[in-house]
Protein backbone atom coordinates (compact mmCIF):
# COMPACT_ATOMS: atom_id res chain seq x y z
CA UNK A 1 0.00 0.00 0.00
CA UNK A 2 2.72 2.72 1.20
CA UNK A 3 4.65 1.27 -1.74
CA UNK A 4 2.36 1.51 -4.46
CA UNK A 5 1.49 4.99 -3.49
CA UNK A 6 5.52 5.99 -3.12
CA UNK A 7 5.42 4.56 -7.01
CA UNK A 8 3.01 7.38 -8.35
CA UNK A 9 4.44 10.30 -6.24
CA UNK A 10 7.70 9.11 -7.03
CA UNK A 11 7.55 9.76 -10.79
CA UNK A 12 5.55 13.26 -9.83
CA UNK A 13 8.14 14.68 -7.82
CA UNK A 14 10.88 13.37 -10.07
CA UNK A 15 8.75 15.31 -12.90
CA UNK A 16 8.84 18.60 -10.32
CA UNK A 17 12.24 18.51 -9.92
CA UNK A 18 12.96 18.12 -13.77
CA UNK A 19 11.03 20.88 -14.84
CA UNK A 20 12.00 23.07 -12.28
CA UNK A 21 15.48 22.21 -13.50
CA UNK A 22 14.83 22.99 -16.91
CA UNK A 23 13.31 26.17 -16.04
CA UNK A 24 15.90 27.73 -13.88
CA UNK A 25 18.93 26.64 -15.97
CA UNK A 26 18.84 28.36 -19.89
CA UNK A 27 18.87 25.52 -21.01
CA UNK A 28 14.39 25.51 -21.65
CA UNK A 29 14.70 29.49 -22.94
CA UNK A 30 17.31 29.11 -25.13
CA UNK A 31 15.53 26.18 -26.84
CA UNK A 32 12.63 28.02 -26.54
CA UNK A 33 13.45 31.01 -28.30
CA UNK A 34 15.06 29.68 -30.81
CA UNK A 35 12.49 27.19 -31.77
CA UNK A 36 10.22 30.03 -32.06
CA UNK A 37 12.34 32.17 -34.64
CA UNK A 38 13.01 29.32 -36.43
CA UNK A 39 9.56 28.00 -36.91
CA UNK A 40 7.88 31.28 -36.90
CA UNK A 41 10.72 32.34 -39.21
CA UNK A 42 10.70 29.74 -41.52
CA UNK A 43 6.86 29.90 -41.75
CA UNK A 44 7.18 34.06 -43.36
CA UNK A 45 10.09 33.25 -45.81
CA UNK A 46 10.39 29.52 -47.17
CA UNK A 47 7.03 29.01 -46.38
CA UNK A 48 5.79 31.45 -47.95
CA UNK A 49 2.85 32.31 -45.10
CA UNK A 50 2.09 35.79 -47.00
CA UNK A 51 1.85 34.64 -50.63
CA UNK A 52 0.13 31.40 -50.37
CA UNK A 53 -3.13 33.08 -48.77
CA UNK A 54 -3.69 29.45 -47.36
CA UNK A 55 -5.71 29.52 -43.70
CA UNK A 56 -4.40 25.87 -43.06
CA UNK A 57 -1.07 25.98 -41.83
CA UNK A 58 0.07 22.59 -43.42
CA UNK A 59 2.29 24.00 -45.69
CA UNK A 60 4.09 27.23 -44.52
CA UNK A 61 4.16 26.07 -40.82
CA UNK A 62 3.67 22.85 -40.17
CA UNK A 63 5.59 21.16 -42.28
CA UNK A 64 9.01 22.59 -41.77
CA UNK A 65 8.72 21.15 -37.83
CA UNK A 66 10.43 18.21 -37.83
CA UNK A 67 13.33 19.27 -39.18
CA UNK A 68 13.72 21.19 -36.58
CA UNK A 69 12.99 18.59 -34.22
CA UNK A 70 15.54 16.58 -35.09
CA UNK A 71 18.30 18.75 -34.00
CA UNK A 72 16.33 20.53 -31.54
CA UNK A 73 14.69 17.77 -29.46
CA UNK A 74 18.15 15.46 -29.03
CA UNK A 75 19.58 18.81 -27.60
CA UNK A 76 16.58 19.36 -24.60
CA UNK A 77 17.03 15.30 -24.04
CA UNK A 78 20.93 14.54 -24.67
CA UNK A 79 21.23 15.57 -20.38
CA UNK A 80 18.31 13.39 -19.37
CA UNK A 81 20.41 10.17 -18.18
CA UNK A 82 24.24 11.46 -19.27
CA UNK A 83 23.46 13.99 -16.69
CA UNK A 84 22.97 11.27 -13.84
CA UNK A 85 25.84 9.47 -14.51
CA UNK A 86 27.97 12.59 -15.04
CA UNK A 87 27.22 13.78 -10.89
CA UNK A 88 26.31 10.37 -10.00
CA UNK A 89 22.63 11.59 -9.29
CA UNK A 90 21.94 8.29 -10.68
CA UNK A 91 23.31 6.59 -7.92
CA UNK A 92 21.40 8.64 -5.50
CA UNK A 93 17.92 8.66 -7.03
CA UNK A 94 18.52 4.72 -7.63
CA UNK A 95 18.76 4.34 -4.05
CA UNK A 96 15.37 6.29 -3.07
CA UNK A 97 12.13 3.55 -3.09
CA UNK A 98 10.84 4.01 -6.02
CA UNK A 99 11.43 2.18 -9.46
CA UNK A 100 13.58 2.61 -12.08
CA UNK A 101 9.98 3.30 -14.50
CA UNK A 102 8.98 6.49 -12.58
CA UNK A 103 12.40 8.11 -12.78
CA UNK A 104 12.44 7.15 -16.44
CA UNK A 105 8.57 8.46 -16.74
CA UNK A 106 9.23 11.84 -14.43
CA UNK A 107 11.85 12.58 -16.30
CA UNK A 108 10.62 12.18 -19.93
CA UNK A 109 7.67 13.67 -19.48
CA UNK A 110 9.30 16.64 -17.94
CA UNK A 111 11.56 17.56 -21.13
CA UNK A 112 7.91 16.66 -22.99
CA UNK A 113 6.58 19.13 -20.60
CA UNK A 114 9.64 21.76 -22.18
CA UNK A 115 7.96 20.71 -25.72
CA UNK A 116 4.70 21.35 -24.70
CA UNK A 117 5.12 24.89 -23.81
CA UNK A 118 7.54 25.89 -26.72
CA UNK A 119 4.73 24.48 -29.33
CA UNK A 120 2.17 26.07 -27.17
CA UNK A 121 4.13 29.35 -27.57
CA UNK A 122 3.64 29.33 -31.55
CA UNK A 123 -0.11 30.35 -30.52
CA UNK A 124 0.42 33.86 -32.28
CA UNK A 125 0.66 31.93 -36.05
CA UNK A 126 -2.82 30.67 -35.19
CA UNK A 127 -4.65 34.23 -33.57
CA UNK A 128 -2.70 35.48 -37.54
CA UNK A 129 -4.66 32.60 -39.33
CA UNK A 130 -7.58 32.92 -37.56
CA UNK A 131 -7.84 36.77 -38.46
CA UNK A 132 -6.60 36.70 -42.01
CA UNK A 133 -9.09 33.99 -42.82
CA UNK A 134 -11.48 31.28 -41.76
CA UNK A 135 -9.27 27.96 -41.38
CA UNK A 136 -10.51 24.62 -40.09
CA UNK A 137 -9.42 24.75 -36.08
CA UNK A 138 -9.87 21.05 -35.81
CA UNK A 139 -7.49 20.71 -38.74
CA UNK A 140 -5.02 23.31 -37.08
CA UNK A 141 -5.31 21.27 -33.58
CA UNK A 142 -4.43 17.78 -35.22
CA UNK A 143 -1.80 19.39 -36.54
CA UNK A 144 -0.18 20.27 -33.10
CA UNK A 145 -1.01 17.28 -32.00
CA UNK A 146 0.96 15.37 -34.58
CA UNK A 147 3.56 17.66 -33.84
CA UNK A 148 3.41 17.07 -30.50
CA UNK A 149 4.18 13.26 -30.97
CA UNK A 150 7.08 13.55 -33.86
CA UNK A 151 8.33 15.55 -30.24
CA UNK A 152 7.65 13.07 -28.17
CA UNK A 153 8.91 10.19 -30.46
CA UNK A 154 12.09 12.26 -30.73
CA UNK A 155 12.54 12.58 -27.25
CA UNK A 156 12.06 8.70 -26.60
CA UNK A 157 15.07 8.08 -28.86
CA UNK A 158 17.25 10.18 -27.46
CA UNK A 159 16.42 9.17 -23.86
CA UNK A 160 17.76 5.37 -25.10
CA UNK A 161 20.56 6.68 -26.70
CA UNK A 162 21.43 9.09 -23.42
CA UNK A 163 21.43 6.18 -21.32
CA UNK A 164 23.93 4.80 -23.19
CA UNK A 165 26.52 7.61 -22.15
CA UNK A 166 27.93 9.62 -19.52
CA UNK A 167 28.91 11.64 -23.00
CA UNK A 168 26.44 14.62 -24.09
CA UNK A 169 27.99 14.91 -26.87
CA UNK A 170 28.38 11.68 -28.24
CA UNK A 171 24.65 11.36 -26.76
CA UNK A 172 23.42 14.55 -28.64
CA UNK A 173 25.39 13.77 -32.44
CA UNK A 174 24.05 9.49 -32.37
CA UNK A 175 20.68 11.13 -31.39
CA UNK A 176 20.39 14.15 -34.30
CA UNK A 177 21.62 11.20 -36.43
CA UNK A 178 19.04 8.61 -35.49
CA UNK A 179 16.40 11.69 -35.81
CA UNK A 180 17.72 12.92 -39.07
CA UNK A 181 17.45 9.48 -40.76
CA UNK A 182 13.88 9.46 -39.12
CA UNK A 183 13.06 12.34 -40.85
CA UNK A 184 14.94 12.47 -43.95
CA UNK A 185 14.48 9.10 -45.11
CA UNK A 186 11.05 9.92 -46.12
CA UNK A 187 11.69 12.77 -48.07
CA UNK A 188 10.68 12.36 -51.93
CA UNK A 189 14.14 12.85 -53.32
CA UNK A 190 16.07 10.77 -51.05
CA UNK A 191 13.38 8.02 -51.67
CA UNK A 192 13.60 8.69 -55.13
CA UNK A 193 17.48 7.76 -54.96
CA UNK A 194 16.32 4.73 -52.47
CA UNK A 195 14.28 3.18 -55.69
CA UNK A 196 17.24 3.13 -57.96
CA UNK A 197 19.05 1.09 -55.60
CA UNK A 198 16.56 -0.87 -53.31
CA UNK A 199 13.47 -3.15 -54.79
CA UNK A 200 10.77 -1.09 -54.70
CA UNK A 201 9.08 -3.09 -51.68
CA UNK A 202 12.28 -2.38 -49.50
CA UNK A 203 11.72 1.20 -50.50
CA UNK A 204 8.24 1.10 -49.33
CA UNK A 205 9.21 -0.19 -46.20
CA UNK A 206 11.91 2.34 -45.44
CA UNK A 207 9.16 5.23 -46.43
CA UNK A 208 6.24 4.10 -44.17
CA UNK A 209 8.48 3.77 -41.40
CA UNK A 210 9.75 6.91 -41.48
CA UNK A 211 8.13 10.22 -39.30
CA UNK A 212 7.76 12.21 -42.09
CA UNK A 213 5.07 9.59 -43.46
CA UNK A 214 3.17 9.39 -40.63
CA UNK A 215 3.56 13.38 -40.17
CA UNK A 216 2.57 14.18 -43.14
CA UNK A 217 -1.02 12.33 -43.11
CA UNK A 218 -1.41 13.77 -39.33
CA UNK A 219 -1.43 17.31 -40.85
CA UNK A 220 -3.48 17.02 -43.33
CA UNK A 221 -5.89 16.16 -41.42
CA UNK A 222 -5.84 12.18 -41.58
CA UNK A 223 -4.27 10.71 -38.71
CA UNK A 224 -5.01 7.13 -38.92
CA UNK A 225 -5.11 4.37 -36.08
CA UNK A 226 -2.13 3.15 -37.58
CA UNK A 227 0.04 6.13 -37.28
CA UNK A 228 -0.90 6.31 -33.62
CA UNK A 229 0.04 2.83 -33.24
CA UNK A 230 3.13 3.56 -35.15
CA UNK A 231 4.09 6.69 -32.63
CA UNK A 232 3.25 5.18 -29.26
CA UNK A 233 4.64 1.82 -30.33
CA UNK A 234 8.00 3.85 -31.19
CA UNK A 235 7.89 5.62 -27.78
CA UNK A 236 6.75 2.47 -25.97
CA UNK A 237 9.83 0.43 -26.97
CA UNK A 238 12.58 3.26 -26.55
CA UNK A 239 11.68 3.80 -23.03
CA UNK A 240 11.51 0.11 -22.21
CA UNK A 241 14.88 -0.04 -23.88
CA UNK A 242 16.09 3.14 -21.60
CA UNK A 243 15.15 0.70 -18.27
CA UNK A 244 16.85 -2.05 -19.80
CA UNK A 245 19.89 0.06 -20.56
CA UNK A 246 19.56 1.25 -17.11
CA UNK A 247 19.27 -1.47 -15.42
CA UNK A 248 21.84 -3.71 -17.40
CA UNK A 249 24.26 -0.97 -16.50
CA UNK A 250 24.10 -1.88 -12.87
CA UNK A 251 25.02 -4.89 -13.10
CA UNK B 1 19.60 -5.63 10.59
CA UNK B 2 21.90 -6.25 7.99
CA UNK B 3 23.08 -10.05 7.59
CA UNK B 4 25.59 -10.23 4.32
CA UNK B 5 25.84 -13.90 3.40
CA UNK B 6 28.82 -14.81 0.74
CA UNK B 7 28.54 -11.78 -1.08
CA UNK B 8 30.06 -12.00 -4.88
CA UNK B 9 30.45 -9.67 -7.46
CA UNK B 10 32.20 -10.46 -10.36
CA UNK B 11 32.92 -7.86 -13.01
CA UNK B 12 34.65 -9.80 -15.88
CA UNK B 13 36.55 -12.65 -14.68
CA UNK B 14 37.72 -10.55 -11.39
CA UNK B 15 36.20 -11.08 -8.49
CA UNK B 16 35.44 -7.17 -7.18
CA UNK B 17 33.82 -8.89 -3.75
CA UNK B 18 34.66 -12.52 -3.17
CA UNK B 19 32.11 -14.42 -0.77
CA UNK B 20 31.60 -11.85 1.94
CA UNK B 21 29.74 -12.33 4.72
CA UNK B 22 29.36 -10.23 7.61
CA UNK B 23 26.27 -8.65 9.88
CA UNK B 24 25.92 -5.30 11.42
CA UNK B 25 23.46 -5.24 14.43
CA UNK B 26 21.53 -2.72 16.18
CA UNK B 27 23.23 -0.13 17.83
CA UNK B 28 26.63 -1.11 16.19
CA UNK B 29 29.00 0.87 14.19
CA UNK B 30 30.66 -1.21 11.65
CA UNK B 31 33.76 -0.05 10.06
CA UNK B 32 34.13 -1.24 7.23
CA UNK B 33 38.40 -0.90 6.27
CA UNK B 34 40.54 -2.10 3.27
CA UNK B 35 42.85 -0.43 0.57
CA UNK B 36 41.13 1.57 -2.64
CA UNK B 37 39.30 -1.29 -4.91
CA UNK B 38 39.12 -3.59 -2.14
CA UNK B 39 35.27 -3.94 -2.85
CA UNK B 40 33.99 -1.86 -0.38
CA UNK B 41 31.60 0.40 -2.41
CA UNK B 42 31.07 -2.09 -4.40
CA UNK B 43 30.04 -3.95 -1.29
CA UNK B 44 27.86 -1.39 -0.35
CA UNK B 45 26.08 -0.46 -3.74
CA UNK B 46 24.97 -3.95 -3.50
CA UNK B 47 23.38 -3.36 0.08
CA UNK B 48 21.25 -0.46 -1.16
CA UNK B 49 20.06 -2.23 -4.05
CA UNK B 50 21.80 -0.34 -6.85
CA UNK B 51 23.98 -2.72 -8.29
CA UNK B 52 23.01 -6.59 -7.55
CA UNK B 53 24.75 -8.89 -6.50
CA UNK B 54 26.67 -12.34 -8.53
CA UNK B 55 25.72 -14.70 -6.21
CA UNK B 56 24.88 -14.66 -2.21
CA UNK B 57 22.38 -12.67 -0.06
CA UNK B 58 21.29 -9.80 1.01
CA UNK B 59 19.17 -9.42 4.05
CA UNK B 60 18.33 -5.78 5.93
CA UNK B 61 15.58 -5.51 8.58
CA UNK B 62 14.60 -8.95 7.50
CA UNK B 63 14.34 -8.10 3.86
CA UNK B 64 15.85 -9.40 0.88
CA UNK B 65 17.30 -6.92 -0.91
CA UNK B 66 17.09 -8.66 -4.62
CA UNK B 67 13.40 -10.10 -3.90
CA UNK B 68 12.06 -6.78 -2.09
CA UNK B 69 14.64 -4.01 -3.35
CA UNK B 70 11.65 -1.30 -2.36
CA UNK B 71 11.07 -2.33 1.41
CA UNK B 72 14.81 -2.17 2.15
CA UNK B 73 15.16 1.09 0.51
CA UNK B 74 13.02 2.99 2.55
CA UNK B 75 14.79 1.16 5.59
CA UNK B 76 18.11 2.45 4.65
CA UNK B 77 20.10 6.43 4.61
CA UNK B 78 22.86 6.21 2.11
CA UNK B 79 25.84 8.43 1.38
CA UNK B 80 27.32 7.37 -2.14
CA UNK B 81 31.43 7.72 -2.63
CA UNK B 82 31.34 11.00 -4.02
CA UNK B 83 28.32 12.68 -2.26
CA UNK B 84 26.08 13.30 -5.27
CA UNK B 85 23.90 16.35 -5.62
CA UNK B 86 22.03 18.21 -8.26
CA UNK B 87 24.01 21.19 -9.00
CA UNK B 88 20.94 22.90 -10.14
CA UNK B 89 19.30 22.52 -6.99
CA UNK B 90 19.56 24.73 -3.50
CA UNK B 91 19.96 23.12 -0.19
CA UNK B 92 16.64 23.31 1.17
CA UNK B 93 14.77 22.08 -2.18
CA UNK B 94 17.18 19.47 -2.58
CA UNK B 95 16.08 18.20 0.48
CA UNK B 96 12.76 18.70 0.28
CA UNK B 97 12.77 16.75 -3.00
CA UNK B 98 14.26 13.68 -1.25
CA UNK B 99 12.13 13.97 1.80
CA UNK B 100 8.85 13.84 -0.82
CA UNK B 101 10.18 10.90 -3.16
CA UNK B 102 10.26 9.22 0.37
CA UNK B 103 6.58 10.13 0.52
CA UNK B 104 7.47 12.39 3.49
CA UNK B 105 5.20 15.32 2.70
CA UNK B 106 3.72 18.37 4.67
CA UNK B 107 4.41 19.16 8.19
CA UNK B 108 6.37 15.91 9.12
CA UNK B 109 9.07 17.18 5.88
CA UNK B 110 9.56 20.46 7.50
CA UNK B 111 10.43 19.22 10.94
CA UNK B 112 12.74 16.40 9.13
CA UNK B 113 14.40 18.96 7.59
CA UNK B 114 14.90 21.47 9.80
CA UNK B 115 16.01 18.92 12.17
CA UNK B 116 19.12 17.67 9.12
CA UNK B 117 19.88 21.27 8.67
CA UNK B 118 20.45 21.43 12.00
CA UNK B 119 22.64 18.11 12.51
CA UNK B 120 24.49 18.63 9.35
CA UNK B 121 24.98 22.17 10.43
CA UNK B 122 23.86 23.37 6.94
CA UNK B 123 21.75 26.66 8.32
CA UNK B 124 23.98 29.21 7.20
CA UNK B 125 23.71 27.74 3.31
CA UNK B 126 19.85 26.48 3.11
CA UNK B 127 18.91 28.81 0.29
CA UNK B 128 22.43 28.79 -1.53
CA UNK B 129 22.41 26.87 -4.63
CA UNK B 130 24.40 23.79 -4.47
CA UNK B 131 26.99 24.47 -7.24
CA UNK B 132 28.43 27.14 -5.58
CA UNK B 133 29.06 24.95 -2.02
CA UNK B 134 32.39 24.76 -0.56
CA UNK B 135 32.98 20.89 -0.93
CA UNK B 136 32.81 20.26 3.18
CA UNK B 137 29.05 21.91 2.90
CA UNK B 138 28.19 19.41 -0.30
CA UNK B 139 28.97 16.26 1.38
CA UNK B 140 27.38 17.62 4.54
CA UNK B 141 23.95 18.13 2.38
CA UNK B 142 24.64 14.93 1.10
CA UNK B 143 24.88 12.97 4.27
CA UNK B 144 21.91 15.23 5.75
CA UNK B 145 19.45 13.81 2.97
CA UNK B 146 20.63 9.97 4.30
CA UNK B 147 19.17 10.88 7.40
CA UNK B 148 16.15 12.38 6.71
CA UNK B 149 13.58 9.88 6.97
CA UNK B 150 15.44 8.69 10.39
CA UNK B 151 16.95 5.56 8.96
CA UNK B 152 17.20 1.98 10.47
CA UNK B 153 19.79 1.40 9.05
CA UNK B 154 22.90 4.10 7.71
CA UNK B 155 25.16 3.21 4.99
CA UNK B 156 28.36 5.98 4.50
CA UNK B 157 30.78 5.60 1.95
CA UNK B 158 33.95 7.76 3.16
CA UNK B 159 31.87 9.91 5.17
CA UNK B 160 34.43 12.17 6.35
CA UNK B 161 35.94 12.27 2.75
CA UNK B 162 37.23 16.16 1.64
CA UNK B 163 36.35 17.77 5.43
CA UNK B 164 38.41 19.32 7.22
CA UNK B 165 39.42 18.44 10.91
CA UNK B 166 36.67 20.11 12.43
CA UNK B 167 34.33 18.51 10.15
CA UNK B 168 36.03 15.11 10.58
CA UNK B 169 35.49 15.60 14.02
CA UNK B 170 32.27 16.66 13.87
CA UNK B 171 30.97 13.42 11.51
CA UNK B 172 32.71 10.79 13.62
CA UNK B 173 30.28 12.43 16.70
CA UNK B 174 27.58 12.33 14.73
CA UNK B 175 28.17 8.43 13.50
CA UNK B 176 29.08 7.93 16.67
CA UNK B 177 25.63 9.13 18.28
CA UNK B 178 23.86 7.44 15.55
CA UNK B 179 25.11 4.52 16.18
CA UNK B 180 23.53 4.28 19.54
CA UNK B 181 19.92 3.66 18.44
CA UNK B 182 20.84 2.07 14.57
CA UNK B 183 22.96 -0.27 12.80
CA UNK B 184 25.78 1.52 10.98
CA UNK B 185 27.95 0.69 8.34
CA UNK B 186 30.75 3.22 7.13
CA UNK B 187 33.63 2.41 4.63
CA UNK B 188 37.12 4.51 5.86
CA UNK B 189 40.65 4.23 4.52
CA UNK B 190 41.50 6.20 7.48
CA UNK B 191 42.64 4.74 10.15
CA UNK B 192 41.97 7.19 13.28
CA UNK B 193 38.23 6.82 12.27
CA UNK B 194 38.09 3.36 12.81
CA UNK B 195 39.49 4.34 17.18
CA UNK B 196 37.22 7.11 16.90
CA UNK B 197 34.17 6.02 15.59
CA UNK B 198 33.56 2.22 15.29
CA UNK B 199 32.42 -0.75 17.75
CA UNK B 200 33.66 -3.15 15.35
CA UNK B 201 36.26 -3.26 12.48
CA UNK B 202 36.11 -5.75 9.40
CA UNK B 203 39.26 -5.48 7.03
CA UNK B 204 39.05 -6.58 3.51
CA UNK B 205 41.16 -7.20 0.93
CA UNK B 206 40.62 -7.76 -2.79
CA UNK B 207 37.23 -8.76 -2.20
CA UNK B 208 37.78 -10.92 1.14
CA UNK B 209 37.46 -10.87 4.33
CA UNK B 210 40.71 -10.79 6.63
CA UNK B 211 40.24 -9.93 9.85
CA UNK B 212 36.77 -8.65 11.93
CA UNK B 213 36.60 -8.11 15.38
CA UNK B 214 37.10 -4.85 17.76
CA UNK B 215 39.72 -2.82 17.56
CA UNK B 216 41.14 -4.19 20.44
CA UNK B 217 40.94 -7.52 20.00
CA UNK B 218 42.88 -7.35 16.64
CA UNK B 219 45.43 -5.56 18.34
CA UNK B 220 46.00 -7.93 20.62
CA UNK B 221 45.75 -10.83 18.07
CA UNK B 222 48.02 -9.29 15.66
CA UNK B 223 50.73 -8.13 18.24
CA UNK B 224 50.80 -4.86 16.41
CA UNK B 225 50.77 -1.44 18.47
CA UNK B 226 48.42 0.18 16.39
CA UNK B 227 46.25 -0.21 13.68
CA UNK B 228 48.69 1.42 10.91
CA UNK B 229 50.99 -1.35 11.05
CA UNK B 230 47.84 -3.89 11.55
CA UNK B 231 46.67 -2.34 8.00
CA UNK B 232 49.87 -1.96 6.48
CA UNK B 233 50.92 -6.28 7.25
CA UNK B 234 47.77 -7.70 5.94
CA UNK B 235 46.54 -5.71 3.25
CA UNK B 236 48.28 -5.97 -0.18
CA UNK B 237 50.50 -2.73 -1.34
CA UNK B 238 49.66 -3.65 -5.18
CA UNK B 239 47.06 -1.53 -6.83
CA UNK B 240 45.89 -2.39 -10.02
Amino acid sequence: MKISYLRCTGAVEVFKRELISFFTQITAYALIVVFLLLSLGFCFSFGHFMEIGDASLEFSFFRWLPWFFMFLVPAVGMRLWSDEYRNGTIELIGTMPIPTHSIIIGKYCAALAVWGVALALTFPIWIVVNYLGEPDNSLILASYLTSFLVCACFLAVTSLVSAFTRDQVVSLVVAVFLCACMTLAGYEPILRSFRTVFPDWLTEVIASATVDEHFRSGIRGHLRIHDLVWFVSIIVSCLIGTSAVLKAKRT
Amino acid sequence: MIEVTDLTKKFGSKHAVDSLSFTVEKGEVLGFLGPNGAGKSTTMRMITGFVSPSAGTIRVCGYDVSKDPEAVKTKIGYLPESAPLYPDMTVLSFLKFCASIRGIKGQPQKDAVEKVIETCFLHKVTHQSIDTLSKGYQHRTCLAQALLHDPEVLILDEPTDGLDPNQKHEVRKLIRELGKTKSVLFSTHILEEVDAACSRVVIVDQGKMIKEGTPEKLLAESGCSDLHTLFREITTTETY
